[in-house]
């Protein structure tokens, strides 16, 4: 497409880089097959090409973002479908947190909106915080309904909607002793994470045991946390960069005393966000390196998996519906792996209808917009159900927790399945 | 942004009026159906012709016929343009709004209402996309036929105004062979039903009259389609020759031998390397131009096929002939050709023309386009419907640079001026729209297009309708 951006405008790297983004769209529309909002909405301004144009037209103006803009930014899932149909391989995961963090600069937002956004940055990142706040979700529990009433509050609704109603055990930290060089195929680490260790700590458990098993020397590096996806999908970029330069510290450190073959993370969303760090960073002239090297470490974990030709299993005679989280399909471009993995693990893997469409998770999305995520749930555990699987599995948290809310099939991460076919405990949620 | 091609005048006295259309039509469509805001007004400037762009008035987006029958009324009544959209994929502009016009857009009624595959119908709304039905009715065996390259986010609705096509059209034809019957709303807002289940009604064909008529005789909310039952089997097979006009007379041949396969795809040599850098679906890189042609039937008729199409294909020196191996490689090579034109958004901007020729000049008419664009100084790539004579240049280009857009714009018109002279038309499958409708005079005499204005004005007397589409400004009555 053309654009018109004057050479004072290109001088700013982040416009520069957008204008090279926008000049790849050819405005063909393809985009907009296989966007959840606007295949659920069908408004030109809630799909891909519709938000490129408005990003195209604020940026090109050098214009502060305004309420209309924002609503349909703030629409977009970031799930990336349109990134997959894109033929001509315009970049907009990169253009879209452009325009977020040119949001975040330049647009007050409502007051109510500013309070929920500020609880979510200030709590989610943080373990401890996040635990504390699950409890009080559950005594806050009964009154979902009647903030749902209210549309501001909503949001607040949803979140007392998505906590769990019983609280995860404290993972134990069942660290194994290293192994002798001589013994081990690999040595990882694996993210610990933030929300999911609360929420559910049975899954980086199960990849340790697998792992063990499989002679695989997992290291927990001393001073990661949050990946920083969940405030640079709010647009909240220097907040976001120093989570990622607190990672790549705390895994070069390891790089450096012990090695690393990889770095596992067993969240797709922050795998997405992981390695992008490369990207996040390449303006930090300390950190550009570093990160760059971290982001070529990163793997999920399905990934690092599968390249350990885990042995052949007998059929287990259960059928798993297998869901491709959007950061795992769309982000990572991983489709194959994680299904692989559970076949060669004896299981029967079907692969539900309109597979391409985001679950209405996408972060905190199902929380700061509860009505369109509420109708791309109801669409996605339609599509699964009709598998009559007995299990569903998927690679995210954020869409465990999603699906989980509506429906009674079991969902469990893609790990859990496969530390239990390779000698590991039945996973609870099976009974 | 291009200018050689005039728009009307927008009408002052609906400019003077905006404010009031505008609150009359949030009166007459749900919350939320009408965008109004200068800001959310932009993203509906253009489709994908890209290089032409007007804002429209505002854009209504109808939940239902009565809703479109409601704001037609109101617009014919206070002399309001309208300008349908479907998914905004027009190669030609053809839902590119005015400034004083109001979008009607169909992409929130996309409901599958019924599927009949005993009767091999289906009935559905007119935003709904034309690869939802085959997704819906696959399944059971069934396939709706004309598949444009953009079939995954196209509408029915826009097929139908311009009477689309698509590779596997050859042997199916075109959305009017494919086309049952419609429920239309006129510009006074009066719903009619034109066909049904059937191939064929009483009276006058105004169903093959509105098919094709971009949007200027009504706006179709509803259409019932043919299914088709899909054949046991289908293979691509991929035909690599030296020169694009050895593969061009290869296709003469085969078509002029009474050999009809599904398919016959042709990219030449700057195509077939954007579309495998995309797909990589193994298409030949050594080869000067690639025939993708499809056979179907059963293994024995799709064999007998093949050998007589491989037969004529080494009299035309045929470098390679590779047949696919599985339906993984089958989608791989039809996803490459299907995103051709976006997948040349990767290297170049570029504007795709789509002139017919008959077969036989179809190796002049390849020459000649790469002579005319080269005379401009400028790129081209071709990757079309060879079996048909559909031909798409894709003139590549710099969109940033004013002179180079000036360029392509140039070539392309005379590209579509030699497909006429040539013994064929203006366009095979995307409409006249605003891009060929200067040139209409070089195909039509003056006798033949009063003809049809005077159809135009007789559904259509304010011409209200797309109204500086298809028809030069010039000479309307």
């Amino acid at each position: 497409m053309q654009t018109s951006f004057t050479p004072e405008q290109l001088a700013d790297p982040h416009v520069a880089q957008s204008e090279k983004i926008l000049r790849r769209c050819v405005h063909c529309g393809f985009c907009t097959a296989t966007c959840p909002t606007y295949v659920t909405l069908g408004n030109e301004l809630d799909s891909p090409r519709g938000r490129i144009y408005l990003i195209k037209d604020m940026l090109e103006n050098g214009r502060p973002a305004d309420a209309q803009v924002v609503k349909h930014i703030d629409r977009c899932l970031s799930c990336l479908a349109c990134t997959t149909t894109c033929p001509s391989g315009v970049d907009y995961m990169h253009l879209v947190d452009h325009a977020r963090s040119h949001i975040e600069n330049t647009y007050r937002r409502p007051l109510m909106d500013r309070l929920i956004r500020g609880l979510l940055v200030a709590v989610l990142p943080y373990p401890a915080r996040f635990r504390a706040a699950l409890v009080l979700a559950r005594l806050g529990r009964p009154f979902s309904p009647l903030l749902a009433r209210v549309e501001v509050l909503r949001p607040l609704a949803a979140m007392l909607d998505l906590a769990p109603k019983r609280a995860a055990p404290v993972a134990k930290a069942e660290a194994a002793p290293p192994l002798a060089p001589a013994l081990r195929r690999g040595r990882v680490a694996i993210l610990a994470g933030c929300a999911q260790p609360v929420l559910d700590p049975g899954i980086n458990a199960a990849t340790q045991r697998l792992l063990a098993r499989f002679q695989v020397e997992v290291v927990q590096p001393q001073g990661e946390g949050c990946c920083g996806a969940l405030v640079h999908h709010m647009g909240r970029e220097e907040a976001a960069l120093d989570f990622a330069r607190a990672n790549v510290d705390a895994w070069m450190r390891e790089v450096e005393s012990g090695g690393l073959d990889a770095i596992l993370i067993t969240a797709s969303g922050c795998g997405t966000t992981i390695k992008d760090y490369g990207h996040m960073l390449r303006l930090d002239p300390t950190y550009a390196q570093k990160a760059a090297q971290i982001s070529a470490l990163a793997r999920d974990v399905t990934e690092y998996l599968a390249t350990l030709d885990l042995p052949r299993q007998a059929p287990k005679g259960l059928t798993v519906a297998y869901h491709s989280a959007c950061s795992m399909q769309h982000g990572q471009k991983i489709t194959l792996q994680p299904k692989q993995l559970l076949k060669a693990a004896g299981f029967a893997v079907k692969d539900p209808a309109e597979g391409h469409l985001c679950c209405g998770s996408a972060g905190t999305y199902n929380i700061l917009q509860p009505e369109i995520s509420a109708q791309l749930k109801a669409r996605k555990v339609k599509n699964i159900e009709a598998t009559r699987a007995d299990i569903i599995a998927t690679g995210n948290i954020g869409c465990m927790t999603q699906i989980g809310t509506g429906t009674d099939i079991p969902i469990l991460h893609t790990v859990e399945l496969l530390d239990w076919a390779y000698g590991g405990p039945k996973p609870a949620k099976l009974g | 942004m291009s200018d050689t091609i005039e728009f009307l005048r927008p009408r002052a006295n609906v400019l003077s009026r905006r404010d009031t259309i505008i609150t009359d039509l949030k009166d007459l469509l749900p919350v939320d159906c009408l965008v109004h805001e200068a800001r959310e007004l932009v993203p509906f400037e253009t489709d994908a012709f890209v290089s032409y762009r007007r804002l429209p008035l505002c854009v209504a987006l109808p939940q239902t016929t009565a809703q479109v029958s409601a704001v037609l009324k109101y617009c014919n009544r206070y002399g309001v343009p309208v300008v349908p959209r479907g998914a905004g994929t027009s190669l030609c502009g053809g839902a590119i709004p005015q400034e004083d016009a109001v979008v009607i857009g169909l992409s929130k009624m996309s409901k599958i209402l019924e599927i009949d595959t005993f009767n091999r119908t289906a009935i559905v709304q007119a935003g709904v996309t034309n690869l939802a039905i085959s997704d819906v009715v696959g399944p059971e065996g069934f396939f709706y036929a004309p598949d444009p390259s953009s079939q995954m986010a196209c509408t029915i609705g826009g097929n139908i105004a311009m009477n689309s096509g698509g590779a596997h059209c050859l042997k199916y034809g075109v959305t009017t062979n494919n086309l049952l019957g419609v429920k239309l709303v006129l510009v006074d807002g009066t719903v009619i039903e034109l066909g049904g289940k059937h191939l064929d009604a009483g009276g006058y064909d105004l169903l093959g009259l509105v098919c094709g008529s971009e949007g200027q005789l009504g706006i179709v909310t509803e259409a019932t389609v043919r299914l088709i039952a899909k054949p046991e089997g289908a293979r691509p097979v991929l035909f690599g020759f030296e020169t694009s006009e050895e593969a061009g007379a290869c296709v003469a041949d085969v078509i002029g031998s009474g050999i009809i396969p599904v398919a016959i795809e042709f990219m030449d040599k700057p195509a077939i390397e954007i579309c495998e850098a995309f797909a990589k679906a193994g298409y030949p890189l050594d080869v000067g131009a690639l025939l993708i042609v499809e056979v179907e039937g059963s293994e024995a008729e799709m064999d007998a096929m093949l050998a007589l199409i491989v037969e004529i294909a080494h009299r035309h020196a045929v470098k390679t002939v590779r047949e696919c191996q599985s339906a993984t490689e089958a989608a791989l090579i039809w996803k490459g050709r299907k995103s051709a034109f976006g997948a040349t958004g990767r290297i170049a901007d570029y504007i795709c023309m789509d002139g017919t020729v008959p077969l036989s000049q179809l190796p002049y008419v390849l020459k000649r386009t790469g002579e005319i664009v080269e005379g401009f100084g400028l790129r081209v790539a071709n990757v079309f419907h060879a079996g048909d004579g559909n031909m798409h240049p894709l003139i590549l280009f710099n969109a940033n640079d004013p002179d180079e857009a000036a360029k392509a714009e140039a070539a392309g018109n005379e590209i579509l001026k030699l497909c006429v002279d040539a013994g064929g038309c203006l366009t095979g499958e995307h409409g006249v729209g605003i891009e060929k409708r200067d040139l209409m005079r070089h195909q039509y005499s003056k006798a033949d297009l009063d003809q049809q204005m005077a159809v135009r004005a007789a559904f259509d007397p304010q011409w209200l309708l797309n109204p500086s589409k298809v028809f030069p400004l010039e000479g309307r009555a």
